[in-house]
């Protein structure tokens, strides 16, 4: 019992973190139509940022603020300088695009740090959280405390205020939205900002864990891709329950039946998912009107 | 400005000329290299590089050897093993070394092998794995020890505790699988029964699943985790979070300062096999290796602002080892080389003391190997461990 106990706090922690990268994601899928394959750099220029400029002498919180804001302005010159002066291509071609980005921030990222790993202390302390006979880390509770809050803000903000009925509007139909005077494309610069803010919250907290390096981003984004794929890609609930999902099957994967086989079981058990519902656990249809 | 500009950069590109014409007309030995100095193997790579043409400045400074200058060529081959074959067919065609020092990876040692068995140019391979030297080739050699002999320094270690089952936890990436093998093959003859494996991605953040059905299982009294990179750390905490209490035994690719500070306080007590070159300044002032260690050790960090890392020291050896064949043969001839390096006997490196014979190409033994254990925050000799 202990031991499935073990098994299901493994997957929690693991689930938060592909949760975390999941959400951020969301809003620029939801704004432009965009995968943004960046996103993943966004979360170790976070982490990274924040192991440097700490490590310069600046008080940790006021190092990850640093980190947060410098990862900001970067989606926004992703936006600047990348997505917008493409503005009249296809979607694909856009992804593409992030492709290329996160390319660029890794190689760049690999001379401005270094290439080695990095480490950032615990919000909560070391200590493992000790229940039932299984060992918790508090700081996965912190990631998992974080994903819920994100998506609460996300909900409030897309649902409640005039500017996230744009970001509504601006994906649904750019044309009618510009025509009601909608500014769609400080929409889209707004979707890029906050997906890299979220991106670099999710750096700073993660990194306790998982660790960090300049090449850290790639893997942490095609999980969390999976995850946000498997709860319906644009859906912030969806991508939390996604992750977890996803972590979950990962963890009891190893502890079960192979660890050699984990990461091919996840995935499986994602294609079977995504087979029977091709829109995800919490995504819309896309329904075409004529 | 602009014509000023122009000036400058013509000035600046006949004096490069004049310098290459100069260092072309004193050149005499030509020593080729190929090493992945960008790229995912860079940490190899790039200490690799700068440690060459430190002691070919320093070997020249000095007069060079036999009276002759050496002239290093170095490609960069970026990690791909085919790239390395290109240079490789480069280096002999059309700049006709006599030997080579170089390839930091496997993969590209092993392509570059047929070029330089093919024109029998000495080649001194600064890889890892065992099948470089096994079986033995007249013109191959190499400078690293072998995954196999960290086995089984770790393995001589537990056995010397009374501690001969095992859990073996291992990473998936190259390092990982191809340390795996090797233990598993030596296990047998060291008395080493293993009697759970697992297994984690180099990406994984979390290996309590793994850990937790190593603890469970009856009668493991330790746990060997070969691994290289973040995930080594990671296990280590993971180790203490379920409170597991056996020795926990770590690989020499997690050898470094890093690993301990990305591990923190849950690497007190790790013991894990590694080169002397990491623990110069602990090594006791009789260990014959501590003059040659501690002198990389300074020049490297002087020269290069670097902290010192093993696979530099490995091309030091192998440049060392390939001047020192050239001094004794009174020539720079490459089968007179060959059969001089293949004598060498006694010398003292940076990986260890080098015995190398007509069946053995690459001459350390486990005595290459300290073992250490992490105490404080700092690595402790572990004595009768060499």
């Amino acid at each position: 019992m202990a031991e499935l106990l073990q098994f299901v706090f493994s997957g929690l922690t693991v689930g938060a973190i592909y949760a975390l990268v999941a959400l951020g994601f969301t809003l620029i899928y939801k704004a432009s139509d965009i995968i943004n394959f960046a996103q993943g750099e966004f979360v170790m220029l976070g982490g990274m940022t924040t192991v440097f400029v700490a490590h310069a002498g600046v008080p940790l919180p006021l190092a990850a603020l640093l980190a947060i804001i410098a990862t900001t302005a970067i989606g926004l010159g992703l936006h600047r300088f990348a997505i917008e002066p493409a503005r009249g291509a296809t979607s694909v071609a856009l992804i593409m695009i992030t492709i290329g980005a996160s390319i660029f921030l890794r190689g760049t990222a690999q001379i401005v740090f270094d290439r080695r790993f990095h480490s950032l202390p615990p919000l909560l302390g070391a200590d493992p959280i000790q229940f039932g006979g299984a060992a918790l880390l508090p700081q996965s509770l912190v990631v998992l405390a974080t994903a819920t809050v994100i998506v609460v803000v996300l909900w409030l903000f897309i649902e409640r205020t005039i500017l996230g009925k744009a970001v509504i509007a601006t994906a649904a139909n750019r044309l009618a939205a510009r025509l009601v005077g909608v500014d769609t494309r400080r929409i889209v610069a707004l979707s890029f900002a906050v997906s890299a803010a979220i991106g670099a919250i999710a750096g700073v907290l993660i990194t306790p864990i998982t660790l960090t390096s300049y090449d850290a981003g790639t893997l942490l984004a095609l999980k969390g891709f999976a995850a946000a794929m498997l709860g319906g890609i644009g859906s912030a609930p969806g991508a939390v329950v996604g992750g977890l999902l996803i972590g979950m099957f990962e963890a009891l994967a190893a502890g079960y039946l192979s660890s050699n086989y984990k990461d091919a079981v996840a995935f499986l058990i994602i294609l079977v998912v995504l087979v029977a519902i091709p829109q995800g656990l919490f995504g819309r249809a896309k329904i075409e009107r004529v | 400005m602009r014509a000023l500009r122009t000036f400058t950069v013509a000035a600046a590109v006949g004096l490069l000329a004049l310098v290459g014409a100069a260092h072309q007309a004193s050149a005499q030995i030509k020593i080729g290299s190929v090493l992945s100095v960008t790229g995912p193997a860079s940490f190899l790579g790039d200490p690799e590089k700068r440690t060459l043409e430190i002691y070919v400045d320093e070997i020249n400074a000095k007069g060079g050897v036999n009276g002759q200058k050496l002239q290093l060529v170095v490609y960069d081959d970026g990690g791909n093993a085919d790239n390395a074959r290109t240079f490789a067919t480069r280096l002999v065609e059309e700049d006709k070394i006599v030997a080579m020092v170089g390839g930091s990876t496997t993969g590209s040692t092993m392509a570059m092998i047929p070029v330089f068995e093919d024109a029998k140019i000495p080649f001194i391979s600064l890889a890892g794995a065992i099948q470089i030297i096994q079986p033995v080739r007249p013109w191959v050699f190499k400078t690293p020890h072998t995954d196999r002999m960290a086995c089984e320094k770790i393995f001589a270690d537990l056995k010397a505790r009374k501690l001969t089952t095992i859990g073996l936890i291992s990473g998936t990436d190259a390092f990982g699988k191809s340390m795996r093998d090797q233990c598993v093959a030596v296990a047998g003859n060291a008395g080493i029964t293993i009697a759970i494996e697992e297994s984690y991605g180099p990406r994984d953040s979390d290996m309590t699943p793994q850990l937790t059905n190593i603890r469970n299982k009856a009668g493991v009294l330790a746990v060997v985790n070969a691994g290289f990179g973040q995930g080594p750390a990671i296990v280590t905490r993971n180790y203490r979070q379920l409170g597991i209490t056996l020795p926990l035994y770590q690989s020499h690719g997690v050898a470094s300062k890093q690993f301990v500070e990305l591990a923190g306080p849950a690497a007190e007590g790790v013991r894990l096999p590694a080169a002397a070159l990491l623990v110069a300044d602990k090594l006791p002032d009789n260990d014959p290796q501590k003059p040659v260690v501690s002198n990389y050790s300074r020049t490297y960090q002087q020269k290069t602002g670097q902290a010192v890392s093993t696979f530099g020291g490995h091309a030091y050896d192998g440049l060392m080892i390939l001047v020192e064949a050239m001094q004794r043969a009174k020539s720079a001839d490459t089968a007179k080389v060959r059969d001089e390096i293949e004598r060498t006997k006694g010398y003292v490196g940076t990986g260890g003391i080098v015995n190398m014979s007509p069946t053995d190409h690459m001459g350390l033994d486990l005595s290459a190997f300290q073992m250490l254990e992490i105490k404080g925050g700092d690595w402790t000799l572990i004595p009768g461990g060499s």
